[in-house]
């Protein structure tokens, strides 16, 4: 049940990004939806599944738009299993550290993104430093807000059903 | 059960994840020389691979050729010593037939140049006797030899027979210290007598003190014994000096090695004065 739903959510993150694909800074993303999917998951699963939706879901994002398949796929696996590890390891459940942490992983993710293409001779990024700190503090915010949302609406909903229920 | 031990392990399905994703990658990633990375890669790991393999192989064969291979190796190379030996008294016989062809080929260029009616003949044996330098030779009187024919070599006169048999003669080499022949200095045409010492080298006799004598001048025959046709090559002069009386001392070293002979022409011209008459025995 647990795996449909991190699908779900990656796929529904998919359909957003692409959305999105105009929203863009500088050649980079201004947002990658699926990457805070991505350490959403591993900060409530764990490593091992931050690693699997990492891999699901860069693989996916790869054969959507990337040229070269496994470059996202490798990146985000990386920062799911690292993101799900800290969360194992520390207490992340504030809106500043759930900020820093996506802001380490989007920089995690495009140094290795990035890296492994400039390093293949792939493709260049001319000045992406800017490019990727916009991206950070953009996945940040939306990440932070939408950790929120998705940690209050059951609680919302269950409080609703609740005065509902004493209503009568 | 396996998929809840994977997940104990995080570690291993993360290196298993980066390994899926690097041979992905590596796939379609071609590298600058045109070559797929996988393909790059593969071919250079696996090339490894095989290189320490064939080390390996290459390893348990030198092992084996070297120590456990080599029973039979005593008897092979016994074998070929025995080939090798038998190769080199063929290389000898062979060398040996070589300079016996050249010493032919010599012998046929000297008659041809003599333009005198000669035989060849091989040397059988040496004397007998240390103060008699004569040789044997497979020629005798059945093949028309006689008396006080002359021998000669391509390098000079050898001598004369002195004993023709029926089918081997007795040669006296021309150092013999009986021996003698009639000689002239080629250079400055003066004449004399060249006779045997015995030690291997010839003395020029009843050469004026007042003729022209150098170290170095050619001592040819001049022919008026009777048994050495003109013009062929005794020695040249080694030593010159003045004697007690009025004829020089001369030392003639012999164009001819005397200890190396092998083949000779038996010169069967006569001389004209020693030519037998019609009808005489």
């Amino acid at each position: 049940m647990r795996s449909a739903v991190a699908l779900a959510a990656i796929f529904v993150a998919l359909a957003l990004q692409t959305t999105l694909a105009g929203l863009v800074i500088r050649g980079t993303a201004a947002l990658d939806l699926v990457l805070i999917v991505v350490v959403y998951i591993a900060l409530k699963s764990g490593p091992v599944t931050g690693l699997l939706a990492g891999t699901v879901a860069g693989l996916i994002q790869d054969a959507l738009s990337n040229p070269i398949l496994g470059i996202g796929g490798l990146a985000k696996t990386m920062v799911g299993f690292l993101a799900g590890l800290l969360a194992t390891q520390f207490i992340l459940n504030g809106p500043l550290p759930r900020f820093v942490l996506i802001v380490m992983a989007t920089a995690l993710h495009a140094a290795i993104f990035m890296g492994l293409y400039v390093l293949l001779d792939l493709r260049q990024f001319p000045d992406p430093i800017p490019a990727v700190v916009g991206q950070a503090i953009g996945n940040g915010f939306v990440g932070v807000v939408g950790f929120q949302l998705l940690e209050w609406i059951p609680g919302f909903v269950d409080r609703r059903r609740a005065g509902r229920f004493l209503k009568r | 059960m396996a998929i809840a031990d994977i997940r104990q392990r995080p570690g291993v399905l993360l290196g298993a994840a980066i390994l899926l994703h690097v041979v992905l990658i590596s796939a379609q990633v071609n590298t600058k020389s045109g070559l797929p990375l996988l393909q790059v890669i593969t071919f250079g790991s696996f090339s490894e691979v095989q290189r320490g393999m064939m080390a390996v192989v290459g390893g348990t064969r030198g092992l084996w050729s070297g120590y456990i291979g080599l029973q039979n190796v005593q008897a092979e190379n016994n074998a070929l010593k025995q080939e090798v030996q038998s190769l080199q008294i063929r290389l000898q016989e062979e060398r040996a037939e070589a300079q016996r062809t050249d010493n032919l080929r010599q012998l046929l260029e000297l008659r041809e140049r003599a333009g005198l009616d000669t035989t060849a003949a091989e040397v059988i044996a040496a004397a007998a006797s240390p103060e008699f330098r004569t040789v044997t030779i497979d020629k005798g009187s059945s093949h028309g030899l006689q008396s006080d024919m002359a021998v000669i070599s391509p390098a000079g006169v050898v001598g004369r027979v002195i004993l023709p048999g029926r089918r081997a003669s007795k040669v006296q080499l021309l150092v013999d210290r009986n021996a003698a022949a009639g000689a002239l200095i080629e250079r400055t045409r003066v004449q004399g007598v060249v006779i045997g010492f015995g030690d291997g080298s010839l003395r020029m006799q009843y050469v004026p003190n007042t003729a022209d004598v150098k170290t170095g001048d050619l001592v040819v025959t001049s022919g008026i014994d009777g048994i050495y046709p003109k013009g062929f090559v005794i020695g040249t002069i080694d030593n010159v000096s003045r004697g007690v009386g009025q004829y020089h001392e001369i030392t003639v070293r012999p164009t001819v090695d005397f200890s190396r002979l092998e083949e000779v022409l038996v010169v069967k011209t006569l001389p004209a004065s020693r030519t037998l008459p019609e009808g005489s025995e």
